[in-house]
């Protein structure tokens, strides 16, 4: 099945050497073209200097910084749960999820274990958090060819999620509702059933940009064969969630790693990757992730365990001294913490392992000898989110 | 561990990670003594610290031999306390000129450590056997230099620029070691314990100490109130 | 042109030029408001404009105005003359397409024997601006638009025109009142009540004149040339105030522009069957069934906008010149052997 993706991969590039050809011999000077830093189509403060040779791509340089925050300086200086607030706003589209391998570091070098409840919920939250997340990216991918109504689509059966999580954390978008040994409140009454309504709704959004986008001529005609990422070169340069998926490596850090306390070994779900790896690939898998991601959350609500919300923890937290890493799989790709104590309030290093900042890393590579609008498709379907580059 | 009964002599048995001790095996058979230390935490996660010289050989093993394919991070830690403190008594915080070159007591972590800056990296193997490794590696205070990792990981590029800027490190044979986050005019390196936090030196932050307690409290009820943190 | 009250040769000129800033703005103002602010807006699954006037009707006006009042913006390095030069060759451009359009029988500009070969060569000169607003704006984005557009509306001419050459075999005449004519006098396998409207007979004529005509607007799918997620807004960015309006204005005028050649060659014009041909009535009755039928062609027209993604310059190049230029000489081909053999 990979022949498919290599074949594919060598006629692109035979084609690019036969213009690149051309050009040399009418000697046009390169152009330098600055995409960014404001610009509709980078999804923030990304900037990306890139050398065009007529309409071909001769190199691609991101330079990045302009939302960087400091947060690994930041940290150093606040407790535990103050560094809670602070990590909420790496990815801000999925903000839960970035606070719970934070925890569950914590809570590893405190050897506190959630209430299975608390865990159950965790896991609810972190889903939906997925569902948010890409959901609205399959619309956004829409808008960055063309087609804007898919991204109106998007934004409006996202809010459904968002309200759900609202009812909840009190918060649409920067929740900061984990807590070491558990969470803060529990679930408010008739959450359940909306929620269970509200997967139904995503579901059939899912089915209505899978008509609208990805059986159209045009859609494949601009992501097919376009920036194809070959496994091994992927692996090397770290990418990982659905990025990695899309070139057809079966890893999935919820099945893979045993480590994690989150209940997804008791429920039955499927991993989704696709041998391609072009831009096609990425959104295919996001796509199918999403509706997986549906189903995880009602299997969750179907057998949410009753109990307490919070385990038995001190109330000024004081983690004892080590080190401890825990990464998950968040929305965008691999993120972990590597947290090192030394008995403080706070902790004395933080090492945010963001998954865009590996993810972005590849456009040098992935970008050259692509037509400018491919550029733009091609950073689409990697998906970051410049908070998570820049932290 | 051991039950409190007398009768039976078992205690509860430390629990065996054959997967991590098999990689650690790997590792020491091929470097001999490059591995300075190791710390395995049984169905947890392993650490490897290796010599500096070792650096990249390690690397190589590690992606060609022994199938850990996948990049994840690469940084460092710098192991010494900050002379700041926690920014929260404003008389003594200051960074003051004469804090910043007193002795103080290294207290490395996981797998120990001689020197103040430390290497930290990590791979996993994502294809067969799931597991990944810590690689630490101590940083030589007087060159601080270290070789690179971006010809086995081509994802180690970035990784080392932040660190270079964050931290001072140089790394022999990359490509174009500039700056990743920071204008390309910035002085100094940031995640050094001894850079201040410059918001915090400017003023004192509010969140630490009630500068003013709440109506109906005296002061010295602080305690309480920082004790429940921002929950 | 027969008048009931008769009126001198520079009364009569003054009446047609204030009739073709009618023509041209009528429409634009038209489609914006319903098309633009509301289709897409009920499309897109939210209102649109609704402060403006009751239910946003008066945001034209509002946006109008809006345009009037900024500051007038040129660029340091752009080349001033044919930076101010370009809106208004584009806006003459589209000025010039409805002078041929018949509105009734009696009611047009002007009677030319090559109608439909004068209105399409006319609206090649559209392409002069847009190269001229890409290059004089000192913009790289700019200038990627301008050659974009360059390009695309080049290749989209040749199906457009070959399209057209089916109808005038059919109909005989390039002049577009007689094709109306004829539409209206024709038969279809004897049954004459309809009249032959050629989207009958000329069917993928028809659908080969939407998508060339789609390419020449530069909608979507084929705005490459504004695409605006990749060089914000291609040779308009440099452009503010009074100047894009003019774009905006030309840009919408000219969907009308088409939308009327489309109508007039495939619809049937102004005529509507059981109508009489030549009744003074139809003066008057003539423009309001036109004005209908360009709006149901610019309806097609902007819900394909709304809906798809955008092509890339080389894919769009590849549609234009081995898909649908073979179609259309086949069409040709195919209309010439049936209008010999019946």
């Amino acid at each position: 099945m990979t022949a498919v993706s290599e074949r594919q991969q060598l006629q692109y590039i035979a084609g690019q050497a036969a213009d690149a050809r051309v050009n040399v011999e009418l000697e046009t000077e390169g152009m330098t073209l600055n995409l960014g830093p404001q610009h509709p189509a980078t999804h923030g403060t990304l900037r990306i200097i890139v050398r065009l040779d007529g309409e071909q791509v001769v190199s691609a340089d991101p330079v990045m910084g302009y939302m960087h925050r400091g947060y690994e300086k930041l940290v150093e200086v606040r407790t535990y749960p103050q560094v809670t607030t602070l990590i909420n706003r790496i990815d801000w589209l999925s903000s839960f999820c970035n606070e719970v391998p934070f925890i569950l570091a914590a809570e590893k070098l405190m050897d506190v274990e959630a209430p299975p409840r608390a865990q159950w919920i965790r896991t609810i939250l972190f889903e939906l958090g997925r569902v948010s997340n890409i959901g609205l990216f399959l619309g956004e991918m829409g808008l960055q060819l063309g087609a804007m109504t898919a991204a109106f689509y998007a934004f409006r059966d996202r809010e459904f999620v968002l309200n759900q999580i609202e009812a909840v954390t009190g918060g649409r978008f920067h929740p900061n509702f984990d807590r070491i040994g558990g969470l803060k409140d529990d679930l408010p009454k008739g959450w359940i059933d909306e929620t269970k309504r509200v997967m139904k709704r995503m579901r059939e959004f899912c089915v209505e940009m899978e008509d609208l986008l990805v059986g159209n001529e045009i859609f494949q005609a601009r992501m097919r064969g376009i920036g194809v990422i070959p496994a091994e070169v992927g692996l090397s340069y770290g990418l990982s969630g659905a990025n990695i998926r899309a070139s057809g490596v079966d890893w999935d850090i919820r099945r893979d790693s045993k480590l994690s306390p989150l209940p997804y070994d008791q429920l039955d779900w499927h991993v989704w990757t696709h041998p391609d790896g072009d831009s096609f690939a990425r959104y295919w898998v996001r796509l199918q992730e999403t509706v997986e991601a549906t189903k995880i959350v009602d299997q969750l609500l179907d057998g949410l365990p009753s109990g307490p919300i919070m385990a038995k923890v001190p109330r000024i937290i004081k983690v004892p001294e080590g080190e401890a890493y825990v990464e998950t799989e968040n929305p965008l790709g691999a993120m972990g913490y590597y947290i090192v104590s030394k008995g403080d309030l706070g902790p004395f290093r933080v090492k945010i392992r963001s998954a865009s900042f590996n993810n972005v890393s590849i456009t040098p590579w992935v970008l050259r000898g692509v037509y400018v609008p491919d550029v733009i498709t091609i950073l689409a379907s990697l998906y970051f989110i410049l908070g998570d580059i820049d932290r | 561990m051991s039950s409190a009964d007398t009768e039976t002599t078992e205690t509860a048995p430390e629990p065996t990670d054959d997967l991590r001790a098999g990689v650690l095996a790997a590792f020491e058979s091929e470097l001999g003594d490059a591995v300075v230390a190791s710390h395995l935490k049984p169905n947890d996660d392993l650490w490897i610290r290796v010599s500096a010289v070792a650096w990249h050989t390690t690397a190589e093993l590690a992606k060609h031999k022994f199938g850990f394919s996948w990049f994840d991070y690469l940084s460092a830690i710098d192991w010494m306390p900050s002379p700041f403190g926690r920014y929260e008594d404003a008389e003594v915080d200051t960074p003051l000129a004469e804090k910043l070159n007193q002795p103080y007591d290294l207290e490395t972590g996981v797998a120990g450590g001689d020197t103040r800056f430390q290497l930290l990296a990590r791979v996993v193997d994502v294809r067969n056997r799931h597991v990944g490794v810590h690689l630490k590696s101590d940083v030589p205070d007087d060159t601080m230099t270290m070789p690179t990792w971006t010809k086995v990981y081509a994802g180690a590029d970035w990784h080392e620029r932040e660190t270079w800027e964050m931290y001072g490190i140089t790394f022999e044979g990359h490509p174009e070691l500039r700056h990743l986050y920071l204008p390309t005019e910035f002085e100094g390196f940031p995640l050094r314990k001894d850079y201040p936090l410059l918001p915090r030196v400017v003023k004192p932050w509010p969140g630490i100490v009630d500068v003013e307690p709440m109506p109906g409290e005296e002061p010295g009820e602080d305690e309480e109130t920082e004790a429940e943190g921002e929950a | 042109m027969t008048f009931a009250i008769e009126l001198a040769y520079w009364q009569q000129t003054i009446v047609k030029s204030i009739a073709v800033l009618i023509c041209v703005l009528l429409p634009a103002g038209a489609f914006v408001n319903l098309f633009l602010f509301k289709m897409s807006s009920f499309m897109q699954s939210r209102l649109g404009p609704m402060e403006a006037g009751p239910h946003g009707q008066l945001q034209l006006l509002a946006e109008v105005g809006k345009s009037f009042q900024k500051e007038d913006l040129v660029p340091t390095k752009a080349d001033e003359k044919l930076f101010k030069l370009a809106p208004y060759l584009i806006v003459a451009s589209v000025l010039l397409v409805y002078v041929v359009v018949p509105f009734g029988p009696d009611a047009y500009f002007t009677n030319i024997d090559v109608g439909i070969f004068y209105a399409l060569a006319v609206s090649s000169i559209s392409v002069i601006g847009v190269l001229i607003a890409g290059w004089a704006s000192a913009n790289k984005y700019s200038l990627l638009g301008g050659l974009r557009a360059a390009g695309q509306l080049i290749a989209y001419e040749l199906p457009m025109v070959l399209a057209v050459v089916g109808v005038v075999i059919q109909a005989g005449t390039m002049n577009l009142q007689g094709i109306v004519g004829a539409q209206a006098n024709g038969e279809i396998f004897g049954f004459g009540a309809l009249g032959n409207p050629y989207i009958l007979t000329q069917f993928f004529g028809f659908l080969i004149f939407l998508v060339a005509a789609q390419a020449e607007l530069t909608q979507t799918p084929f705005d490459m040339p504004v695409a605006e997620s990749e060089i914000v807004a291609g040779y308009m960015t440099e452009y503010s105030g009074l100047r894009f309006l003019l774009f905006f204005i030309a840009e919408f005028a000219s969907v009308g522009a088409f939308g009327a050649l489309a109508a007039t060659m495939f619809l049937g014009g102004w005529y509507l069957p059981g109508l009489d041909l030549d009744a003074n009535y139809m003066n008057v009755l003539g423009p309001l069934i036109l004005f209908t039928k360009i709006i149901v062609i610019a309806g097609i027209i902007f819900f394909v906008r709304f809906t798809y993604p955008r092509f890339r310059e080389d894919q769009l190049q590849k549609v234009a010149w081995t898909v649908l230029i073979p179609l259309s000489l086949v069409n040709i081909f195919a209309t010439a052997t049936l209008k010999v053999v019946f």
